[in-house]
């Protein structure tokens, strides 16, 4: 089979250049923990576990890279079962923290399903868009959607809004780019238009109570410092207060004193922002901008719909964290728990990233490979 | 596969699509710079001052009090370390919560906590005092729950000690945390809450130079408030230093004498105003009043029949009784009312309308000069020379004397007593005089009231022959860190119109009551004395023997005084609160201060005979 046909080439100042952006990016993040954990004590401090998930996340690349990803693509709906499996036993028996319920236990560590599941959602979707006949409404949205829909409920069950988004956001832009018609389009946005009171209603319903506060606090941050709006304003208090040039590694008063919560992990960039200013963080913006805009190129070029949507989906996927979760700790959206990827700390998040952007390469390769 | 039979068009479509993906990031991207931009250059310096009170708190170094000491150097007041508690508002997460926590370890008054969290100048950054003296005990159990108590410090602080304990408390005063009335006002401007200043005696009326000037240190804290590292230091400086003119073992002596009883005694040095010593009975320990009293311990010591917090010395307003004779005497002399040898026949009594004034000893002194007057204290002599002086005579001369004023001794809340005149019961009572309290002035009852300094200063002015020394308590102030004394000269208030010749005789007269008249229980074999017995009665009417009338009935017993005859270098004032007669109650604790007052400078003896003894200056050691 042509799929068995190796890339004789090696890797290319493609793939260096792909690879160069992720290890940068991940540099930055563990420079990023180094600073605000460092003064922790800890026998195994934050940077080096944060360097030990990055060493299982590159066997995860490697695994994703060398396999063929068809192959990957079966594998799709058993993993998908799997995953809701999981999810499912995360609700009963998970570890909870903070009001909520994500982790599952292993050993000294906590596996967080939810972010595995994004990835197998990108598989499922591409893998069904490849096989099904992209006529009727019904198959194009409705079907696909009711496989979204069991995921997404039990992620949001947890509650981890920030997941059960980014589960929408991978759905939304799988839609787009199978081509939704104009008229399925409208319809759609029609519908959820007038839904939409109903819905927010649930939805509302079914937030938990410091859920709301994090939205009311998104609308006022500054009426209650000590309160409700406190992460949000401390992160904007540390990214502002970065001002142009920043106060330098391990100078961040926000971070260093622990005015800023959750520093290495959703909040990271704070920290990055207030220590290495608006310069640091032109840096910064402008190497995921590459990595997204190499890893598009990819997608572009891919020689097949299932690897075309496989890249578009990752790149929807990666695009939707880095926006959200610099958005939310500049103080645009409300604070829903997304971790920046490659940069914030968190063992099954760099790993199911680095994963992602090993099947993304993946893409490449076969691309290169179909010319034999 | 299926992966192979796709169609060319719907993947080159899919691919198209991209560009959506494309131009939304950027678009998106460039939403996000934009906010950062905002954020970061628009509004950064802004969000770095709310970084930087975030994390640094400005702690107030409250300065050491300068010292206090006699006028040999003996300490009077220093500071000792001790712990006192701060709380920030701003760190603190749950504050109802704080204070019944800090109200159990510290076992106060919850609502006391409240009061202090709530008042005091500056936002919640600034750090309010809750409490000092923590006991070695609270400041562990603090430090120990430390983690539980955010935004609660604990600082090492100087605190007012008064070595000598009750000593000297009037004149000391005590310190105490600045009230919310004392910061509005302008004095206290770079005051704070929890400042202590001065609230008594010299303590306060030289709080300004004293008090010091604060520091500042700016802390770094963390999230919980906790100290992590003191990044600028503005160091307090240190109070001057006070070095008064009272001796301490001279006011120890004379507050010795006094006891229990109430009462007062002043020493001061007639050549240049130094008061020596200067004691009120019953006294408090400022140790105790310098600290945070309940309102209940407070209320104990002003509710206090006997006043422990009066300064009888300058707030203790009495009858001068006969001591006022002094005054009358250069008055009836320098008015040319009498001449020294001119005779007043005494019976007893002296009749004036229909009313007959008694003289304190029955059946009177027969005739009597000047000098017989003074020495046995005739009433009749001075009731007879006042009536024919007139009371605004009386006045003017009791007036050049310093009476009726400020001695501007500096001491808070001095009184003036009153020197009645025609005028002054116009204004006060609005009623005429009337001639026969003119009578009764004569001797220094009726209306006549003095506090015991102004009588110090009146027998002063006497020995140092008429030139009036304005009394004080401070000799120099020094500048701790620049070594500076700024000494204070003598101020001279002005010299009495009285002859050289009638201030003579006077204090012949005055020398003579010691050895024979009135107050020979002052007699002294260490040195000549002369001085003046007083009884003041407190009750118009009395009958009976002494000893029979309740004690708050009884006089108040007076002796001025002023050593050595010859050339005086003490003058003293005592006032003994129902203890009777001059003579007998007040007399011998003049002498006991006169003696102690030579023991310890012999030299003020020099070229002196003493108690009829040969010059013996020469063989006393020389200090």
């Amino acid at each position: 089979m042509i799929d068995r046909v190796i890339d004789s080439r090696g890797l290319d100042s493609f793939d260096l250049r792909f690879m160069g952006l992720i290890a940068v990016i991940l540099s930055v993040g563990v420079l990023s923990i180094y600073s605000v954990t460092h003064s922790q004590d800890a026998a195994f401090p934050f940077y080096l576990k944060q360097l030990m998930w990055i060493l299982l996340g590159t066997v995860a690349f490697l695994v994703m890279y060398l396999s063929d990803y068809h192959k990957i693509a079966r594998l799709a709906y058993p993993t998908y079962a799997v995953i809701l499996i999981m999810l499912a036993v995360v609700l009963v028996m998970g570890k909870s923290s903070r009001g909520a319920q994500r982790w599952i236990p292993i050993g000294p560590f906590a596996f967080q399903p939810s972010e595995f599941a994004k990835l197998v959602l990108v598989l499922v979707l591409a893998n069904y868009y490849s096989r099904v006949s992209r006529a009727g409404w019904l198959h194009r949205v409705v079907l696909p959607g009711l496989i979204v829909l069991p995921g997404l409920l039990l992620i949001l069950k947890q509650p981890d809004l920030g997941s059960g988004l980014s589960f929408l956001a991978v759905y939304a832009a799988m839609l787009l780019m199978v081509g939704v018609r104009s008229k399925t389009l409208g319809v759609i946005l029609l519908l959820s238009v007038m839904l939409f009171p109903f819905v927010w209603e649930m939805v509302w319903a079914s937030l938990h109570d410091y859920q709301r506060e994090r939205v009311m606090a998104f609308v006022d941050p500054d009426y209650d410092p000590g309160g409700k709006g406190y992460h949000a304003l401390q992160s904007r208090i540390a990214i502002g207060s970065g001002e142009l040039s920043g106060k330098g590694l391990y100078g961040g008063t926000q971070s260093q004193l622990k005015f800023l919560p959750e520093g290495h992990t959703d909040f990271v960039f704070a920290v990055y922002a207030e220590e290495w200013g608006f310069v640091g963080v032109l840096v910064l913006l402008a190497l995921f901008i590459a990595l997204i805009w190499v890893s598009l190129e990819i997608a572009a070029r891919a020689k097949d719909t299932l690897g075309a949507l496989l890249a578009a989906g990752i790149v929807a996927m990666l695009c939707f964290c880095v926006v959200v979760n610099i958005g939310m700790t500049a103080g645009m959206f409300p604070i829903v728990g997304i971790p920046l990827p490659l940069v914030s700390y968190g063992g099954s998040g760099t790993i199911m990233t680095m994963a992602s952007l090993g099947l993304l390469l993946n893409v490449k390769r076969r691309r290169l490979t179909l010319f034999y | 596969m299926a992966s192979i039979g796709f169609n060319d068009s719907d993947l080159l479509d899919l691919q198209r699509r991209l560009v959506i993906l494309r131009v939304g990031l950027l678009l998106v991207v460039a939403l996000l710079a934009l906010r950062l931009w905002h954020l970061q250059i628009r509004e950064g310096p802004y969000y770095r001052d709310l970084s930087e009170n975030n994390r640094t708190r400005s702690v107030v170094l409250e300065p050491a009090r300068g010292l206090i000491f006699d006028r040999n150097g003996i300490l009077l007041a220093n500071n000792v370390p001790s712990f006192a508690l701060y709380v920030t508002l701003e760190d603190v997460k749950d504050r109802p919560a704080l204070v019944t926590q800090l109200a159990s370890l510290l076992n106060l008054e919850p609502e006391l906590i409240q009061k202090k969290l709530s008042t005091g100048k500056g936002g919640k950054l600034q750090p309010r005092k809750v409490k000092d003296r923590l006991t070695l005990r609270e400041a562990t159990l603090i430090e120990s729950h430390r983690l539980d108590l955010p935004g609660v410090m604990i600082q090492v602080e100087s605190q007012r000690n008064y070595p000598g304990g009750p000593v000297a408390a009037h004149l000391l005063g005590y310190v105490g945390e600045v009230s919310a009335d004392q910061l509005e006002k302008a004095d206290f401007a770079d005051l704070h809450q929890g400042s202590v200043v001065g609230q008594y005696g010299v303590e306060k009326w030289f709080d300004r130079q004293v008090r010091g000037r604060a520091g500042q240190k700016s802390v770094e804290v963390d999230a919980l408030g906790h100290e992590k590292r003191a990044v600028v230091s503005d160091k307090p400086v240190a109070g001057d230093d006070l070095y008064l003119t009272i001796d301490a073992r001279l006011q120890k002596t004379a507050e010795d004498l006094l006891g229990e009883e109430s009462g007062a005694i002043v020493a001061l040095d007639p050549t240049n105003g130094d008061i020596l010593a200067m004691a009120s009975r019953p006294g408090f320990d400022p140790n105790l009043l310098s600290k945070e009293l309940t309102n209940k311990q407070w209320a104990e010591i002003v509710q206090n029949e006997r006043r422990p917090l009066n300064n009888r010395a300058t707030q203790g307003q009495y009858p001068p009784g006969s001591t006022f004779k002094v005054v009358m005497a250069a008055a009836a002399l320098e008015s040319n009312t009498v001449t020294p040898s001119t005779m007043v026949r005494c019976n007893g009594g002296y009749q004036f309308g229909n009313r007959l004034f008694h003289d304190w000893k029955q059946g009177g002194h027969g005739s009597v000069d000047m000098n017989q007057a003074l020495i046995h204290s005739c009433d009749v002599y001075f009731y007879t020379v006042g009536q024919r002086m007139g009371i605004d005579t009386i006045a003017e001369y009791a007036k050049q004397f310093g009476l009726g004023q400020e001695t501007g001794v500096e001491l808070p809340s001095e009184r003036v007593g009153i020197v009645p005149s025609t005028a002054w019961k116009q204004k006060a009572r609005n009623q005429p005089w009337y001639p026969g309290e003119t009578i009764s002035a004569a001797i220094g009852q009726g209306y006549v009231t003095v506090t015991p300094l102004q009588m110090a200063s009146v027998i002063g002015t006497v020995a140092n022959d008429g030139l009036s020394i304005k009394p004080r308590l401070v000799q120099a102030v020094m500048n701790r860190a620049t070594g500076e004394r700024a000494e204070f000269p003598p101020t001279v208030r002005g010299k009495v119109a009285v002859k050289p010749a009638t201030i003579a005789l006077i204090k012949a007269a005055l020398a003579d009551v010691v050895t024979k008249g009135t107050a020979t229980r002052a007699k002294s074999s260490l040195v000549t004395i002369g001085g003046k017995t007083g009884t003041a009665q407190t009750a118009a009417l009395r009958t009976g023997p002494e000893k029979d009338i309740p004690k708050k009935l009884r006089d108040h017993a007076w002796f001025v005084a002023f050593a050595p005859v010859e050339a005086p270098r003490i003058a003293v004032a005592v006032l003994a609160e129902h203890m009777g007669h001059g003579g007998s109650a007040a007399a011998p604790l003049a002498k006991d201060v006169i003696e102690a007052y030579v023991k310890a400078y012999p030299e003020v003896l020099k070229g002196v005979s003493a108690g009829g003894r040969t010059k013996s200056a020469d063989a006393r050691p020389k200090t």
